[in-house]
């Protein structure tokens, strides 16, 4: 028996698997094929202020182990999911990871307040801070790309929480500097990291000689880009072990399919592993990825999750 | 495998038990214990391709053909399909006795009517598929079924014989005339709906032909229930790719998945009026729709 169990923060997890954000939807449809109070805490889908549609289709590609997508944050608005969703969470004892967006740093304020003042508010155990999101008030550039904008949201949504419960910026590669932003958001009151969140891309459909995405471009996701997120989470660990910042714990996600996969990234320095694309394909795969992962240190011969946390640095 | 009890879906592993060449279409029975006896017409399965360490990740989506809960080799279900891309390919090239992640039964079924009335079923290509077994659902409750087949060209017809077992009648076009009556289903459509006075036509193939078969039967008085085919990811409802716009009953337009809203809706529902040239845009008046660009 290893003892999967960690803590992220003043999050205590009985292991360290989760649904990834936007692959898992808010629960209920997972629920069919697994207990999702079994995970470490399920990420839900980014919620907004109020309801929205998203983008028109087609909204995926296929792309050699992984795929594009253009969804547009299209969600129910914090109100319906906070009287539906985290209401359905709580009831089926799952500890939620809610992940949360805006277009404006006031709109991601607005929302962790609205969570905060929920009844269902017991069954969250942090916020995830989605800042991979266009700021409407800076020509849409992503918070996420800009040190000062996602400081910002940061320290307005940490404001709005109380202090047990922690929150996670979820960092975009498509920088040129990720320890950069990572230490403006620890800074800023960040209790933790998520990391990655997906690259951008564009297909283009040689049959019509057009983009094969309605929005044009899109998120890359899957197995190919885990070697991305594999020297995300390494660079910014090693810049904290260097004491440019704060060290905190790092949520690893990106292209994690199996038990070796997930070791990869809690190796280079993740605390806690998301499961995403991988959903889609086997709607196990959290779950499976967490008996494969235990398995795993159990060969190895490790009594504890948190003796493998970075152990691939200084090796 | 794994099921949770009463979630009315399963993950199993199939094995592929026969194939077939049907004209351009490869006709596949998988066992899939589990999927059978939950199965009804209308629902599909979704197929993960390639093996546990496939490139292709996304789930491929097939409506199912029909079902036998009892065979010799546990519950079997079949299914209809042409091989277009990767991982259609390999689903086709599969040896006999090779393994398939299954998934399903998945979405609504086709709605049955209450009473026996008389019911027009309309497929395009191999979309065709589940009509067959729909049939039999509805001629068990009394219903007069007639079939329309419409394709291309009588290589691309499904079911034409079988459609003479299972329904009353059956008319058949192709575009190009090399089987029965040269044109589209719309074309027959309306003859077919005023002599046997159809109350429901049920239709499943690409959303051009959906959309007339809608325009055809409301103008004839009839109820059309359409059976979409829209590019899925996963099939359970957890990825948002495959949305489109329908009227709710409260009148709104939203952009629901046709995974676990669909695949059959209302004809009359959906907003055929958002599709044009591959693209599905949504509509001004959807529930969150973004403002309108341009102007103020």
């Amino acid at each position: 028996m290893v003892d999967m169990s960690v803590t992220l923060a003043e999050a205590h997890l009985p292991n360290p698997l989760m649904t990834a954000s936007g692959c898992a939807a808010n629960g209920k449809e997972l629920s069919r094929f697994f207990d999702v109070a079994g995970l470490g805490a399920f990420v839900t889908k980014s919620v907004m202020s109020a309801p929205r549609s998203g983008r028109g289709t087609p909204r995926m590609a296929e792309t050699p182990s992984g795929m594009l997508n253009s969804i547009g944050l299209q969600g129910p608005g914090i109100d319906a999911f906070v009287e539906e969703d985290l209401a359905w969470l709580k009831s089926a004892g799952a500890r939620a990871l809610v992940s949360i967006a805006g277009s404006s740093s006031g709109e991601f304020a607005d929302v962790a307040a609205a969570l905060r003042n929920s009844d269902s508010f017991g069954a969250v155990v942090g916020v995830e801070v989605n800042i991979s999101c266009p700021n409407v008030a800076n020509r849409g550039l992503v918070f996420a790309c800009d040190p000062l904008a996602s400081a910002k949201v940061v320290a307005l949504v940490r404001e709005q929480l109380p202090r047990d419960i922690p929150i996670f910026a979820k960092l975009s590669p498509d920088v040129t500097d990720i320890s950069g932003i990572a230490a403006a958001c620890v800074k800023a009151g960040a209790s933790g990291l998520t990391m990655i969140n997906t690259l951008l891309g564009i297909a283009i459909d040689t049959d019509r000689m057009r983009p094969q995405l309605g929005g044009i471009t899109g998120g890359l996701s899957g197995p190919a880009i885990r070697p991305v997120a594999v020297r995300a989470i390494w660079q910014v660990r090693a810049a904290m072990d260097q004491g440019r910042f704060r060290a905190v714990p790092i949520i690893g996600v990106g292209g994690v399919r199996t038990g070796r996969d997930a070791l990869e990234l809690v190796a280079a320095g993740a605390s806690a592993v998301q499961v995403g694309t991988a959903t889609f394909n086997d709607p196990t795969a959290p779950m499976r990825v967490l008996g494969e992962l235990e398995a795993l240190l159990e060969a190895k011969g490790y009594a504890a999750f948190t003796e493998v946390i970075g152990i691939a640095h200084g090796q | 495998m794994s099921a949770i009890p009463n979630a009315g879906v399963t993950q199993v592993a199939g094995e592929l038990i026969a194939t077939r060449r049907v004209g351009a279409y490869h006709h596949l029975t998988l066992v899939a214990p589990g999927v059978a006896e939950l199965a009804r017409p209308g629902q599909f399965v979704a197929l993960a391709v390639g093996g546990s360490t496939s490139a292709n990740l996304l789930r491929r989506c097939f409506s199912i053909h029909r079902v036998s809960p009892s065979g010799t080799y546990g519950g079997t279900v079949e299914l209809v399909l042409a091989a277009a891309g990767p991982g259609s390919t390999w689903i086709t090239e599969l040896p006999l006795h090779g393994q398939v992640d299954v998934v399903g039964p998945l979405g609504r079924p086709f709605p049955l009517p209450n009473e026996p009335v008389a019911c027009v079923l309309v497929g395009g290509g191999y979309g065709s598929a589940p009509l067959f077994w729909l049939a039999e659902h509805l001629r068990e409750r009394g219903c007069h079924v007639e079939m329309v087949l419409g394709a291309a060209s009588e290589d691309r017809l499904f079911g034409a014989a079988l459609a003479r077992r299972s329904a009353d009648g059956v008319t058949v076009t192709t575009d190009d005339g090399s089987a029965g009556t040269q044109g589209w289903v719309s074309d027959v459509l309306p003859e077919v709906i005023r002599r046997t006075g159809a109350a429901v036509v049920y239709g499943c193939g690409p959303m051009g032909m959906l959309r007339s078969i809608t325009e055809v039967a409301t103008r004839e008085g009839a109820v059309a229930q359409v059976a979409v085919e829209e590019a899925m990811a996963c099939g359970i409802g957890v990825c948002m790719t495959c949305v489109m716009p329908v009227v709710g009953n409260d009148g709104r337009t939203r952009m629901v998945r046709s995974c676990v809203e669909g695949p059959v809706f209302r004809g009359d529902r959906v907003r055929w009026d958002a599709f044009a040239d591959g693209y599905c845009v949504v509509p001004e008046d959807a529930v969150g729709a973004p403002p309108a660009s341009g102007g103020h």
